[in-house]
């Protein structure tokens, strides 16, 4: 492959092309945090008594605990007093239609290529569009509404639905869980709630648009997701992120809880800001993402795609209480120049005859490192738990490093569980094939690396397939066509 | 874990042993007080809880030596190893017990006596091969050691005859806690098998530390066998550094049937163009016995070829825990490196945990890991049921040929015999 290097080159030194920033007029806390800043937030939001303890309560918690340093990331450490713990896009008054929205706003959502009055009208996506912290346009609802489902803002629904909040907020992932999950419970700002009721099957794909605005603002998303009995519902997020010199600290918390028979499946599409070719600036990604299935027959199945973050700390897991429940993981991480990414994910048995599936496509090119982390569990009452785990790794020149850290914890004879992995390259050999049928080595790249990616890509929905082949193509360009 | 725990571990031990490489060995007892044991859940002994084990079963207090006769071994050593073996009392090398055959081409001798005789030799790899600071144990082994074996098998030399050492600990009225450390030495094209083993006689606790230097030169091969079949209040902690160099072939086979709780650490350090490394294991466990294995295989350099099965069968409420990883740097292009893990657990009170680790630098490589739990196959054991074999016999059979694809691999017949007799006695009942 004599212009391997030309590609690799051209292929390191692309920018991120969704590098802007919008000037909105933000409503912000001071920098830092303390015990003032989270009653501040909880004021700003006109939160319930019960809501801002429970925020104290893990503020405190908080306090107690050490920045983990476990995953396989080096970055400096962060300065949690020098980050904005709350930013808002001032708003005068409650918004209606889209007209009533800040045209500079929607000048934002129509570059990253959102137009809400265009998914209104052509794609049936509801959308609920997130500038930094706080909700700003909450469409479809109505048509939602009469299914009785709820999907809107955390702010809205702690406001609107605060018994539902209240009974399942931190249900999941406890206050306790750990460090990032603590600061978040302590701090966070907005994010999306969504409920569908007994036997409901949501008619349409939920998304929501989560996109870092204003320097220096931390953005600490929560989303919680209920599906009660015999329900279903497919949940899109997505992201992209300003070009900013200096780390963004990103924590989100994501809560899913699948009652009996009902079915969640929740897709990301993540691409914010890596950094430039020399590792400066980027987005750090500290994520706890977690569901349980909690009645029988339930599923929860998490597709992700990771293009972006300077440092990625992410494990979407699923807890397998019900008997018969399933859980997926599907996920291809992509990291160049110098992003760093630990993602995998966690599949804990606890009910009978539950199964697993985990599927991971690492791609490293450049200076990254790209590790799968993962853990199966099958604890001793989970008779005949099934898992199946393969996680396979493409490296792109010998600068960067694919690592592999599967946990495997059996404590019950009947379970099957078997764990594959593989490391390799684009094979010379395949490239050759290509090109001897006159595909040009570029374009043989991108049908190889999207080949390798497919099994992942194909369980995304639709609308976001789409999206998510052009990020990968986007973040491989110039050795993919 | 309280500090007394080490502190009469540290105090007991005199260090005048080795004198010209009392530098090491003070560095690697500053580290060992400053770390203490492993302590709770830490990563690297996660599932081993083995600082809380030797605080409850041991006192660390002096021990009172006890000799010992070789009828006293008697049902304890391996038929076909009367020709050479090495016996170790309490961690101190016995040359009453050890005979061997002396050839040209071979030199065995204490380590104390290699300290003076080959100097060179020790000071060179003595702790040198590897961070002997890092891991508590290591760091213990190079702080405390009082004797060793020193084996250097000359330039050209084919030993055809296996070597076995035996560690034993005279546990009949008192606790016991050895250190002994061993210096292997293949030059080029040499080739050399030993075959280790434990052998605690009495009741009361015995502690074995063991630690091995081996270093595999040019075109030598180095076959090493570890048995471990104890009794089940014998612990052993064992840490087995390797270093090869081009061209050699280093294979080590650790079978574990019974014992309290063992740790083995195997290290290979591939660096060299076309290594071989093969890293076998079986644990075939029962009642309440405890066995971590945890390898490394570190690729430095091109072309190296690294192959790994363990398979374990987990009976009663024993606890099988492995932890492979294999680097490959960035310079080790071309390596091709395979790691497979095994298991199947035949009650629920068994417990596995297992990782197998992969870390990759270099983009022109082969490298794969698989990793299974499970129970045999039902329809074979149908098969067999339907051609009159009962269902016990039948799992007995099945169970013998997962556990044979690794015994088969060993090179030692006078071993193979000893395992199948073990194996499917074990597997039959």
């Amino acid at each position: 492959m004599s212009n391997d290097d030309q590609i690799l080159d051209e292929f390191t030194s692309k920018e991120y092309e969704h590098g802007w920033s919008v000037d909105l007029e933000a409503d912000e806390a001071p920098l830092g945090l303390s015990e003032d800043i989270v009653r501040f937030i909880s004021a700003k939001k006109n939160e319930p008594n019960w809501l801002l303890e429970w925020r104290l309560s893990a503020y405190r918690h908080w306090l107690t605990l050490k920045e983990p340093d476990w995953a396989n990331v080096a970055y400096p450490s962060v300065d949690f007093q020098a980050i904005k713990y709350y930013s808002a896009p001032k708003k005068t008054k409650k918004l209606d239609s889209l007209d009533d929205v800040d045209p500079e706003l929607l000048e934002t959502f129509s570059k990253l290529g959102i137009s809400l009055t265009e998914q209104k009208r052509l794609t049936g996506v509801a959308v609920d569009a997130v500038i930094d912290s706080v909700s700003v346009a909450t469409t479809f609802k109505e048509t939602l509404g009469e299914l009785g489902i709820i999907f809107s803002s955390f702010s809205e629904a702690v406001q609107e639905h605060p018994e539902l909040v209240k009974k399942y907020l931190g249900s999941v992932v406890p206050v306790k869980d750990n460090y990032f999950a603590a600061l978040n419970s302590a701090v966070f700002s907005d994010g999306s709630f969504c409920y569908i009721p007994k036997g409901v099957r949501c008619p349409m794909e939920l998304s929501t648009y989560f996109r870092i605005n204003a320097a220096n603002t931390g953005q600490f998303e929560r989303t919680l997701i209920v599906a009660e009995e015999n329900s279903y519902v497919s949940y899109l997020e997505g992201c992209t992120a300003p070009q900013r010199d200096e780390n963004q600290l990103h924590a989100a918390v994501v809560e899913i809880l699948a009652e009996k028979e009902a079915e969640v499946k929740y897709s990301t599409v993540q691409n914010w800001y890596p950094g430039d070719k020399n590792g400066k600036g980027g987005i750090y990604n500290f994520v706890t993402k977690r569901g349980i299935c909690n009645g029988d027959h339930s599923k929860i199945s998490w597709t992700q795609v990771e293009t972006g973050s300077a440092v990625t700390w992410k494990y979407p897991s699923c807890i397998l209480k019900g008997d018969y429940s399933q859980g997926e993981f599907y996920s291809v991480a992509v990291t160049n120049n110098y992003q760093q990414a630990d993602t995998g994910t966690k599949m804990i048995h606890i009910g009978k005859n539950t199964k697993s599936r985990i599927v991971s496509k690492g791609i490293s090119a450049g200076y990254s490192q790209n590790s799968y982390r993962g853990q199966v569990e099958v604890m001793k009452r989970a008779e005949n738990a099934r898992n199946f785990s393969q996680c396979d790794s493409l490296l792109m020149g010998n600068l960067c490093g694919a690592h592999t850290f599967p946990y495997i914890d059996i404590n019950n004879k009947s379970a099957q569980v078997e764990h594959e992995a593989t490391t390799s390259k684009i094979g010379e050999d395949q490239i050759f094939y290509c090109t001897q049928r006159g595909i040009d080595e570029e374009s043989a790249v991108a049908l190889i690396v999207n080949g390798y990616a497919k099994e992942v890509l194909n369980q995304l929905p639709m609308e976001f397939a789409v999206e998510a082949q052009k990020l990968l193509a986007l973040t491989l360009e110039g050795s993919v066509g | 874990m309280s500090a007394t725990l080490e502190e009469a571990l540290i105090g007991n031990y005199g260090s005048d042993f080795l004198p010209n490489l009392q530098n090491i060995k003070q560095e690697a007892k500053s580290a060992f007080i400053k770390n203490g044991l492993p302590k709770f859940r830490e990563e690297e002994y996660k599932f081993t809880p083995i600082a809380k084990t030797l605080e409850k079963n041991f006192s660390f207090k002096n021990q009172v030596s006890q000799e010992i006769g070789l009828p006293d071994l008697a049902g304890q050593l391996i038929e076909d190893s009367a020709v050479n073996q090495i016996i170790f009392v309490n961690g101190v090398y016995s040359s009453t017990l050890s005979k061997f055959e002396q050839t040209d081409g071979l030199i065995i001798k204490s380590l104390k006596q290699a300290a003076v005789d080959h100097a060179d030799n020790v000071e060179k790899y003595f702790g040198k091969l590897s961070d002997v600071t890092i891991d508590s144990f290591a760091a213990l082994n190079t702080a405390l050691t009082q004797d060793g074996i020193y084996i250097e098998v000359l330039k050209n030399t084919n030993l055809a005859t296996p070597f076995y050492i035996y560690y034993v600990n005279t546990a009949q009225n008192a606790e016991t806690h050895s250190f002994p450390r061993n210096l292997i030495i293949a030059n080029s094209n040499s080739k050399i098998t030993l075959v280790e083993k434990a052998i605690t006689l009495g009741n009361n606790n015995a502690f074995l530390n063991v630690m091995a230097e081996v270093v595999v030169h040019e075109n030598a091969h180095v076959h090493q066998v570890r048995l471990q079949n104890d009794r089940n209040n014998a612990y052993e902690v064992t840490q087995t550094q390797v270093n090869q160099t081009s061209n050699s072939n280093y294979s080590a086979y650790t079978i574990s049937l019974s014992g309290g709780m063992i740790r083995n650490n195997l290290n290979i350090t591939s660096d060299g163009q076309n290594c071989e490394s093969n890293m076998y294991g079986l644990y075939l466990l029962n009642e309440k016995t405890h066995v971590d294995n945890h390898t490394v295989v570190d690729h430095k350099q091109p072309n190296s070829y690294s192959n790994e099965l363990y398979k374990g069968v987990l009976d009663d409420k024993s606890k099988g825990v492995f932890n492979g990883k294999i680097f490959v740097r960035q310079e080790a292009q071309k390596t091709n490196a395979f790691q497979s893990n095994n298991n199947i657990l035949l009650s629920d009170s068994a417990t596995l945990n297992t990782k197998p680790q992969l870390e990759i630098w270099a983009d022109d490589v082969k490298c794969s890991h698989g990793c299974t739990s499970g129970q045999l196959d039902k329809e074979a054991i149908f098969y067999l049921q339907a051609r009159g074999i009962s269902k016990q016999k039948a799992i007995g059979m099945l169970l013998y040929a997962f556990a044979n694809d690794v015994v088969d691999k060993i090179p030692v017949e006078g071993i193979k015999t000893y395992l199948d007799n073990i194996v499917s006695r074990r597997l039959n009942s």
